[in-house]
């Protein structure tokens, strides 16, 4: 067998395998006598077993082993669940996700199981001294699949008009080997040659259900195809694997008696539509199949809703497409300028219908890079059960949200910010269930993890319902530490006071932990944070709880800004900290402690002169009686700052420094504006202080 | 002159700066340019002079002649851009002149005679006789570190 081509398909479906396990887990660790989540688990136990035994990876498929004669146990009441065996499975899983990184990093899989082992034969042993049988087939969830397909009249309408042209309808059942492993691969090569000689008008289970592999060994595929029965059948035995095919031909007599059922419950899709003429545009007749009940409890939409047809591509591709958009971007803003100047009718039509399209190209592109939240969320569960064990707290996580999308490019970022929120919020958040009944909470604690989408941006909240912020201890904290004086803290808000625990050198908890780190974290978190160009901001209210929200901006390549100039030079204010652009006075600039300020809608707003921060060349000093000014913000405050003129707003490509050029203050990239030469982008957070 | 064929040899691409030739190895070199519109990066070293847009890269640029204090001259029409790729920074050397790419035999290289003593003296890792050019081997990681 050749290993290499699978290995990737392997390690794809390996965590999907063991992240289907840690869920279930949780579930069954919710209703420990739901035997159906036990069959769940079993089931994806014993396709990782497999999987992993045929590629070879003998300490991951006899971990898998072991674990499965458990559940199986389990699952034939010879053992009740217990904290105690869960605790096991849950570290067994461990290991296995362990094992499966160690692959897909090129090692080997190997990992001492031993003291796992063995705990998983005791239990296996110890309650019941039986020895469990290897099962070979998998728990049958679907329904059973009928033996002949049913068609709508939709579909009997392609196969008679079909034959009518000369094709043939027929209904092959293909069924593969009890022992075959990567069935979806199998299904993928019979579905291949058969598009290669006619069209797939149906197949039961549905396509998306084969791909999932859920399906037992068998199953039905409605055909046209102008080739021979006894031909097909003999092209589709030559796929590996494959035991029986058999081709009949479809009785379309029988369509005229049987009458059409709108509600059928077979689950049906159409995977290629027949011929184009055949096709009415309406016709996407996917009828959702209805989950087995035990697997629509376990809906955390492990799987993406039926009937959209995707497919997998490289995230290199994406990437290297982006750059090439990028380029387009950079010539668009070259082309418009030239448009401008030359001011020619044709020219400017073309190039104004060029933007259009490259502004739809845009949105594509970017949301095609987008992931569900879904893909980091999907480990906290786990986390909470851990911690709250750890900490002996209890604690319940709702997860809202999961499906909201964001830029990959962020979503590789903010995975560790968010575990630290989420271990502050347990930390330091929820109190242990002593304190909560003495503050007349209910024992649990819950912690919710919240994403949605609004405007430009994605928030994701952090909210629990422990203990808040405690505003004294904070502010002597605080004090003591140095962060604010005394005569500071006087005037701070509530909120300020809140975001002084992002401070650095900041830990509030009286027992440090190991749990939420030696208040080196949160600071960090803010940084990370803010480089992604988003903010965080707290509320709290004491004994009430604290809600920590992250504001994230959908994407990071391509922003807007604000060009502005400064002598000969080019600068880009980002759009999203500029709140609005005003031209002042000379007479209206004040001065308050060496700093230059202005009144901006009744607030004193600080003025900072770009020029001397970038330390412009300037030939003469020249007086100017108006100064153009950006206002622009940073969480609450705000900062003026001065420019000779504003050039306008315009879609910019993110570039990067590069890795000799780190650290320029204030600068936090460049990019490269429509003349080709480069501009760089202001970083205006690190402006205000 | 040595016949280069039978021994060992690294190719070089030499570049005048002031008085003095210099040879860099052409595995680092990603390319020459010519003088481009140069985007000051502020509160930087003096001799990092900015930023160009090469084909879509910014790329940072170092003036060698400030680098290794040197007398400032104005840029020529000779004046060239040499693409340095080191470890994961690419970075633009601006030079005097790119005169050659020629091949140097190992053996003809030797360490830096301790007396040059100037600035530039710690930036170089060897000499090569070769005819009667002498070029000065420049050590790109000492050129490029003290930027952190």
């Amino acid at each position: 067998m050749e290993v290499n081509q699978y290995l990737e398909m392997f390690i794809e479906e390996s965590k999907e395998h063991l992240q289907a396990c840690s869920e279930h887990l949780l579930e069954l660790e919710k209703s420990p006598d739901d035997l159906a989540i036990v069959g769940e688990i079993f089931r994806s136990a014993h396709t990782l077993k497999g999987m992993s035994a045929t590629m070879g990876f003998e300490d991951l498929a006899d971990l898998t082993h072991k674990m499965e004669n458990v559940l199986d146990a389990i699952r034939n009441e010879k053992i009740h669940v217990t904290p105690e065996i869960l605790d096991v499975v849950f570290e067994s899983v461990d290991h296995l996700e362990e094992m499966v990184m160690d692959i897909a990093s090129g090692g080997d899989g190997k990992r001492d199981v031993s003291s796992t082992v063995a705990q998983l034969k005791r239990i296996e042993l110890g309650e019941e001294a039986i020895v469990v049988p290897e099962v070979a087939a998998t728990e049958v969830v679907e329904p059973a699949v009928e033996s002949a397909l049913e068609y709508d009249s939709f579909e009997q309408t392609v196969i008679s008009q079909s034959s009518e042209q000369g094709f043939h309808a027929y209904e092959i059942s293909v069924k593969l080997r009890d022992d075959c492993l990567l069935k979806a691969a199998r299904v993928f090569m019979v579905f291949e040659i058969l598009e290669k000689d006619g069209d797939v008008i149906k197949a039961s289970p549905s396509v998306e259900k084969l791909e999932d592999e859920q399906f037992d060994q068998q199953f039905y595929v409605a055909f046209v195809t102008k080739e021979s029965a006894e031909d097909m059948q003999k092209k589709l035995m030559k796929v590996s694997e494959v035991e029986e095919v058999a081709v009949t031909l479809i009785n379309q007599k029988a369509f005229s008696e049987k009458e059409y059922e709108p509600q059928q419950e077979v689950a049906v899709t159409v995977a290629e539509v027949a011929t184009p003429a055949a096709a009415p545009p309406q016709a996407e007749p996917v009828v959702k199949p209805k989950k087995a009940a035990s697997s629509a409890k376990a809906d955390k939409s492990q799987h993406a809703p039926v009937g959209n047809k995707t497919i997998r591509v490289n995230i290199e591709r994406l990437d290297i497409l982006m750059n090439l958009f990028e380029e387009l971007v950079i010539d668009r803003g070259r082309l418009q300028s030239i448009s401008t100047e030359v001011n020619h009718g044709e020219l400017n039509e073309t190039v104004e219908r060029m933007s259009r399209v490259m502004g739809d190209l845009q949105t594509i592109i970017l949301t095609m890079r987008m992931v569900p939240v879904e893909t980091v969320f999907n480990r906290f569960p786990k986390m909470i059960r851990q911690l709250s064990r750890d900490l002996n707290k209890k604690i319940n996580l709702e997860i809202i949200g999961a499906e909201t999308e964001l830029d990959r490019t962020v979503i590789d970022e903010i995975g560790d910010p968010l575990v630290h929120l989420i271990r502050n919020s347990v930390d330091h958040g929820i109190e242990n269930p002593t304190a909560r009944r003495a503050k007349g909470k209910p024992e649990e604690g819950t912690v919710v993890l919240r994403a949605y989408h609004s405007g430009n941006y994605v928030f994701i909240e952090i909210e629990d319902d422990g203990a808040g912020i405690n505003r004294e201890k904070v502010l002597a904290k605080a004090i003591a530490k140095g962060v604010v004086t005394l005569e500071q803290s006087y005037a701070m808000s509530d909120r300020q006071i809140n975001e002084l625990i992002l401070a650095s050198g900041f830990s509030t908890a009286d027992v440090i932990s190991d749990v939420s780190g030696r208040g080196v974290g949160l600071d960090v978190v803010k940084t990370t944070i803010e480089s992604l160009g988003g903010n965080i901001s707290i509320e709290s209210t004491q004994d009430v709880g604290s809600k920590f929200s992250i504001q994230l901006p959908l994407t990071l390549s391509i922003i807007s800004v604000m060009l502005v100039e400064i002598e000969k030079e080019i600068y880009a204010i980002p759009l999203s900290s500029i709140i609005e652009t005003s031209i002042i006075r000379s007479s209206e600039i004040m001065n308050a402690h060496n700093q230059k300020v202005i009144d901006f809608r009744g607030k004193v707003v600080p003025l900072v002169f770009l020029e001397e921060i970038f330390e412009v060349p300037r030939k003469e000093q020249q007086d100017e009686e108006f100064h153009s000014v950006v206002i622009v913000r940073k969480g609450e405050k705000l900062a003026g700052l001065v420019v000779d003129s504003f050039i306008g707003q315009q879609e910019i490509v993110l570039k990067s420094l590069g890795n000799y050029l780190t650290n320029i203050f204030a600068i936090s990239g460049a990019t490269i504006l429509g003349n080709g030469k480069v501009a760089l982008i202001v970083d205006c957070n690190a402006l205000i202080k | 002159m040595t016949n280069a064929v039978e021994q060992e040899s690294i190719k070089v691409i030499v570049f005048q700066l002031a008085d003095k030739e210099y040879a860099i190895p052409v595995s680092h070199v990603q390319g020459i340019e010519k003088l481009m519109h140069i985007t000051r990066v502020p509160k930087t070293v003096n001799y990092v002079k900015g930023v160009i847009n090469l084909r879509g890269v910014v790329t940072p640029i170092v003036d060698l002649r400030e680098r290794f204090e040197l007398p400032i001259s104005k840029h020529e029409e000779t004046t060239r851009i040499i693409i340095i790729s080191l470890e994961d920074m690419e970075v633009g050397f601006v030079v005097d002149s790119a005169n050659d790419v020629i091949d140097i035999p190992a053996n003809a290289i030797e360490p830096q005679p301790e007396v040059v003593g100037s600035l530039e003296e710690e930036f170089i890792s060897g000499v090569a006789k070769v005819g009667k050019r002498l070029l000065i081997l420049l050590h790109l990681e000492k050129v490029l570190n003290p930027l952190k």
